[in-house]
Order: C-alpha cells, then sequence, then structure tokens
C-alpha cells in the first residue's frame, strides 16, 4: 500500500498542528476546564448522565464531528475527532465515552455502509442531535452479547425475515451497552445464516421504542459512572426490511471496520484519563511540602512523573498516526490495535502513579486521582480486551514477515 | 397593471427599508493578543520587562467579551457587518481566526513587530491605528474591552472616541441599541451608571459583566478558515509608532506578608495607626 505520509507535515506537537485542529484543541480544552472537569466528580457519585453537558458539546458540533456537512455533521477528519476526544476525556471520561460510542459506533457504521435514505433517517437527526424539545437523540452499538464478547462471531441474537419478507424478526439480547439508557436507536449485529458462521451476521439500524424492545437494569460499574451501561433486549421486534445495514453478511466485516475507528476514540479517552492524571499529579507535587521541600524535587516522584509522560506521549503520537492513516484512505487496523493497547496501558499506569504521588489524598474522592483510577480500568477491556489488540496487531505484523 | 402593481412593491419595499430599526451596518471589533490570563509570567533578569519567550498567547478576555456582544448585536438582527481587527505579530492571525469562528464575517491585521504590552506600541498609537482603519471602514460602533490584562492601561478606547470626535461609554455591563444610538449601563466602583449615547457613530468599551463569551462551534471554526482577512502594516499607515512613555523598571510585586492573628480591636487600631501606616 502506498503510505501517502511522505512529502506531508508530521504533526508531533499541538503547535505544529493545522491551525483548525489548534483553535479545535483550544475549544474543546477550554470547554472541558470549565464545563465538564468541575462537575465530573458530581456526576461520577450521582451516576448521572451530564445532559446539560452533552448537550452543550451536541450545540458545539461534537455529537456528529466525522459526520459531512449534508447530514448535519461537523465534518472534520479523524485527527481532529482524536485531538476533541484527548480534551473532552481529560475533563470527564464518561462524556468522552458517550461521545465516542455515539460518534465512532452508532454513526461511522450508518454514514459508511448506509444507503441515502437511512443517512437521511438515522444519520442526520443524531449528528445534530438536539432536537426541538431540547432533547438528544442518542445511538448505541449493539454486538456483544452475554455469551461473547471477544468471540464476536459467535453472535446468538438472530434476524428472521417475516413470513411476507417485508420484516425482519429480531430476537436476542446484546451485553454492555453504553449510552442504552438514553438512546433512541442502535446499530446492532444479528446472525441471518447461522451456517455461515461469522459470514452469516448482519448489521440492522434499530429504532427502540419498537415493540417487544426493552432496556436491562443499569449495570453498577467501578467508573465511567455517568454513562449508563445496560443489556438490549429484542423480543420478537420487527424492523422493516430497509433497516437491513449494507449487505446481509456484511454484520462481522462491518463491526470490525467500525472497530478500527472506535479504538482511535477509545485512545483518545484513555490519553485523555492519561494527561488528567499527570496534571493533577504534577500540581500536586509541586505543592505539597515533605523532608522540607515540595515532593516534586524527590527523585521518586520525579521518576514517576516522567514515565507517565512518556507513556502517555507515546500513546498520543501512535493516536495521532493512526487518525492521520484513516485520514489518507489507507489500511489502519494494525496502527489503531497499537494506539488503543498502548493508550489504554498509560491510561491504568498514568492513574495509579497518580495515586501513588498523591499518596493518602489520592485514596480520597476529594481529589480526582481516584477517579481517573476508576475511570481508565475500562478501556483495557471494551472496543477489544488487549488481548484481542495482541491477536490484531501480531496477525498484521506477522502477515508482512511471511510475504 | 402588472407594470403598476411592480413599482407599488418596490415603493413598499423602499419603505420597509427606511422604518428599519437597524443603525449599526457595520461594527468594528478590537482583539488583542495578550499572554494567556492562567499564565505565570515571570520578570526577565534585566528588569527590563517580562519574559514572553514560550508564554502561552490568547485573546484578551475583555476581546472575548466585546467580539461576543457584537455577535449577539448581529445574531439579534442589530447590527450587520462585524469585522474583527488586531494589532501585531503574524501571530495574531490566530486571534484573528478565534475571532471569526466566534462569528465576526471578516477581519483586519495589522502588523507589526512591536511590543503590544505597553513595553514599545502604546495606547496613543494603537488608537491612532484604529483611527485609520476606523476612517477607512466607516463603522458605525467600535466595541473594544475595557484594557488589556497585559498593560492594564485601558486607555486606547477613549483615546480612539476622542480621536474621532465620537462619543464613548466605557465599562459597559449592558449595550442596548435605542432608536439612532445607544443606551449603555456602566460599571464604576460607585455602581452602575445608566447613560444614553443619542446618534451613533460610537466606541464603547467592554467589561466582565457585559456577556458570557461563547465556545467556537466546530462548524465555526472550519468556516472560520474561508473568511477574509485583509493584512497591512503599521508602519505604513502614517503613524508614529514610536513610545512617547519610558519604562523604567519592570519587577515583582512584593510577596505577601503572612497575616496574623491580633487579640483585640485596640490591637488591630494599634497596628493599622502604627505598622500599616493606614490610620492617622
Amino acid at each position: 500500500a502506498n503510505t501517502s505520509l511522505s512529502g506531508r507535515r508530521q504533526y508531533t506537537t499541538h503547535s505544529q498542528l493545522p491551525e483548525e485542529h489548534q483553535m479545535i484543541y483550544e475549544m474543546c480544552r477550554n470547554f472541558a476546564n470549565e464545563e465538564l472537569a468541575p462537575n465530573a466528580g458530581e456526576w461520577d457519585q450521582k451516576h448521572a448522565f451530564p445532559t446539560e453537558a452533552i448537550t452543550h458539546m451536541a450545540e458545539l458540533g461534537l455529537m456528529g464531528i466525522n459526520v459531512p456537512g449534508e447530514y448535519g455533521g461537523s465534518e472534520l477528519d479523524a485527527l481532529a475527532y482524536a485531538i476533541a476526544m484527548e480534551e473532552i476525556s481529560r475533563g470527564c471520561a464518561s462524556a468522552g465515552v458517550i461521545m465516542s460510542a455515539h460518534n465512532s459506533l452508532y454513526l461511522w457504521p450508518i454514514q459508511e455502509f448506509g444507503t441515502p435514505e437511512q443517512k437521511e433517517k438515522w444519520v442526520a437527526p443524531y449528528a445534530q442531535p438536539v432536537k426541538e424539545d431540547g432533547t438528544l437523540n442518542i445511538g448505541c452499538f449493539g454486538l456483544s452479547e452475554p455469551g461473547n464478547g471477544s468471540d464476536a462471531g459467535a453472535a446468538s441474537t438472530t434476524a428472521t425475515p417475516s413470513e411476507d419478507g417485508s420484516e425482519w424478526i429480531i430476537n436476542g439480547t446484546k451485553a454492555w451497552i453504553t449510552n442504552a439508557h438514553e438512546s433512541s436507536a442502535a446499530v446492532i449485529f444479528a446472525t441471518t445464516d447461522k451456517s455461515l458462521k461469522h459470514k452469516g451476521i448482519s448489521a440492522f439500524v434499530v429504532p427502540l421504542d419498537a415493540e417487544g424492545f426493552s432496556l436491562g437494569a443499569k449495570e453498577d460499574k467501578l467508573g465511567i459512572r455517568a454513562s449508563s451501561t445496560s443489556n438490549l433486549i429484542f423480543d420478537n421486534v420487527r424492523i422493516p426490511k430497509e433497516n437491513l445495514l449494507g449487505n446481509e453478511g456484511d454484520g462481522f466485516k462491518i463491526a470490525m471496520k467500525t472497530l478500527d475507528g472506535g479504538r482511535i476514540g477509545v485512545a483518545g479517552q484513555a490519553v485523555g484519563i492519561a494527561s488528567a492524571s499527570i496534571d493533577c499529579a504534577a500540581n500536586y507535587a509541586l505543592e505539597r511540602v515533605a523532608f522540607g521541600k515540595p515532593i516534586a524535587a524527590l527523585q521518586s516522584i520525579q521518576n514517576k512523573i516522567s514515565a507517565m509522560s512518556v507513556a502517555r506521549d507515546s500513546s498520543r503520537l501512535l493516536m495521532w498516526r493512526a487518525a492521520m492513516l484513516k485520514d489518507a484512505g489507507v489500511k489502519y487496523t494494525k496502527e489503531a490495535a497499537m494506539a488503543k493497547l498502548s493508550a489504554s496501558e498509560a491510561s491504568t499506569m498514568c492513574s495509579h502513579q497518580a495515586i501513588q504521588v498523591l499518596g493518602g489524598m489520592g485514596y480520597v474522592s476529594d481529589m480526582p486521582a481516584e477517579r481517573h483510577y476508576r475511570d481508565a480500568r475500562i478501556t483495557e477491556i471494551y472496543e477489544g480486551t488487549s488481548e484481542i489488540q495482541h491477536l490484531v496487531i501480531a496477525g498484521d505484523v506477522l502477515k508482512e514477515y511471511k510475504g | 397593471i402588472f407594470g403598476y402593481s411592480k413599482s407599488i412593491r418596490s415603493v413598499l419595499k423602499f419603505s420597509y427599508h427606511k422604518h428599519s430599526t437597524m443603525s449599526i451596518n457595520k461594527v468594528l471589533v478590537g482583539v488583542k493578543r495578550v499572554v494567556d490570563y492562567a499564565v505565570k509570567i515571570r520578570v526577565s533578569p534585566d528588569k527590563s520587562g517580562v519574559d514572553l519567550s514560550n508564554v502561552k498567547m490568547s485573546m484578551n478576555p475583555f476581546c472575548e467579551i466585546a467580539v461576543e456582544e457584537a455577535v449577539r448585536l448581529k445574531e439579534a438582527k442589530k447590527a450587520g457587518e462585524v469585522i474583527a481587527v488586531s494589532i501585531g505579530p503574524k501571530q495574531c492571525s490566530e486571534t484573528l481566526r478565534t475571532a471569526l469562528a466566534m462569528g465576526c464575517d471578516r477581519a483586519i491585521h495589522v502588523t507589526t513587530d512591536l511590543r503590544t504590552d505597553y513595553m514599545q506600541l502604546q495606547p496613543l498609537a494603537t488608537a491612532q491605528l484604529f483611527q485609520k482603519v476606523a476612517e477607512a471602514e466607516q463603522p458605525d460602533l467600535v466595541l473594544m474591552g475595557k484594557q488589556g490584562i497585559d498593560s492594564d492601561a485601558g486607555q486606547t478606547g477613549p483615546m480612539l472616541a476622542a480621536l474621532l470626535g465620537w462619543p464613548q461609554a466605557t465599562f459597559a455591563a449592558k449595550v442596548e441599541p435605542v432608536g439612532d444610538g445607544l443606551v449603555v449601563e456602566r460599571e464604576t466602583d460607585s455602581g452602575t451608571e445608566t447613560i444614553s449615547i443619542p446618534k451613533l457613530p460610537a466606541v464603547v468599551t467592554c467589561d466582565l459583566r457585559l456577556n458570557e463569551p461563547r465556545y467556537a462551534t466546530l462548524p465555526n471554526i472550519m468556516k472560520a478558515k474561508k473568511k477574509k482577512v485583509d493584512v497591512m502594516d503599521a508602519a505604513e499607515m502614517g503613524v508614529d509608532l514610536t513610545a512617547k512613555n519610558e519604562v523604567l523598571e519592570v519587577y515583582d510585586p512584593p510577596p505577601r506578608k503572612e497575616g496574623i492573628v491580633v487579640g483585640s480591636v485596640d490591637e488591630l487600631v494599634d497596628k493599622l495607626k502604627n505598622e500599616a501606616g493606614l490610620i492617622q
């Protein structure tokens, strides 16, 4: 493949970014500092969906960031998305996952594989999602099931054609669905031909006000508690034939391609949590006095700050690389997996060490370090566990050697 | 009959415009690129000024408020074209791009590499440069921040009004277009004062409580790319740019001393009298 990065300016620091990306970075950063960070602790404690903040983010164009203008989106590239995800998540990791699931997992597959009618119906009202009455159109993505997470090819949710062929009938349960309780539509994956195994899975857009649909109870999670997570339960839910996304049997491929882009989003969330942890630890270290001086003067602390910064910066560069490859239109599966793997491990390491730097203060809710620690943990699990990322990366790397 | 109806329609259209309430066709907004408000600034070792190397710069917060007010007037259809104007180095284009992303229609960049934090380019020359721009653009209203957070001079707006011979209202906490002029609520140390400017054009400087500036939306950030920015060289505008005041020294304020708890009111009075020298 022709990597079209040669001859292009390399973006390695925020000040090297194109002007628009710098403005997006500044805007998201200010917004996160002013509207998200001061409230994130309260939202976490109350497990409260931050409706006002998400509405404000929607009005700023963050909830349809990569959707073309003709469908009401902000028409920005993957690099802008990565930058925005990091800054928003730095303020509140829950706001980050809400934004990421909506953009990468719900909007992207319909935008990429949908018909113009499907885009008109399911993308446009969700890219500029604030309705006339002020409520939000949020979407979600249903791939995982109680019986299979990493084993995505074993979907036991089924979609069978109705007697007259005008509808699909969906039966089954999807598990661990982000935004479940706030969503009015979902992209879900169901088996249409069991004999074809993973090639017999198809993708569908399902309105969540359909008869036979119900939500499971909200999961009581360790972190990202302002975002709702629950089961989607389909009991003979009928959807029009036209709600098939792509062709029959394309479902697995659609899911995998969607997750590639989703991994850039989650990498952004993880880098944001890492950055928030470093901010917390560094500021504290410069103020906290022990042994007669600020603890920032002590080598033990300096070693931690350094290790955290290297992990965060390298993850950010991997993320920007994946985003730029996606924008250049070349295959970026391996790079996206690397970014997500690296960033998620960086976020758990940085938040762990931030608590260590803060000592006792890191263990109580007065400081955000404990929340970053809890928020970080999921990033190594969802949108492909670290173990799956290793398989994806190794597969691509070894293929290069096999020739 | 068709021709007759058409001419009636055009007469009606003409009357509608005549009675339109929009007397602010064009607004100039001054935006200054200053040290970001959150930066902990350091004085350079030779005490000649603050050290600006590698320091984060942003739009002056009071200028943000001025831009927001101008854009709100435009959105309420009480003003027409909004033009952002900035004086400073190449990087002012970023400041102007932010103003465009907030909703200004176009921008004017007066370039100079002179320091604009009072060290070289000072309020009088700044006001004179703005005067040149205003004379060329013929705005109905000039909005500026009340002061730059770097120089804290607060002089450019009033000086500009005097140079142009226009009325002025400073420290505006509320601006209301009324008839052919404005009603402005001003914040003073002794309370709010409401004044009327019966007829435009005028200069208004903006204070903190006037509004809360918006975040630029992503679509507007992208649209800002396509908006026009005219560039002109400050040295070629027929204004004497040399500083009229000489800055002798820049130093840190003395570090705040720790407070103490006094045992009685008498002790307090004694300290105020004999230590702080605040009462006779």
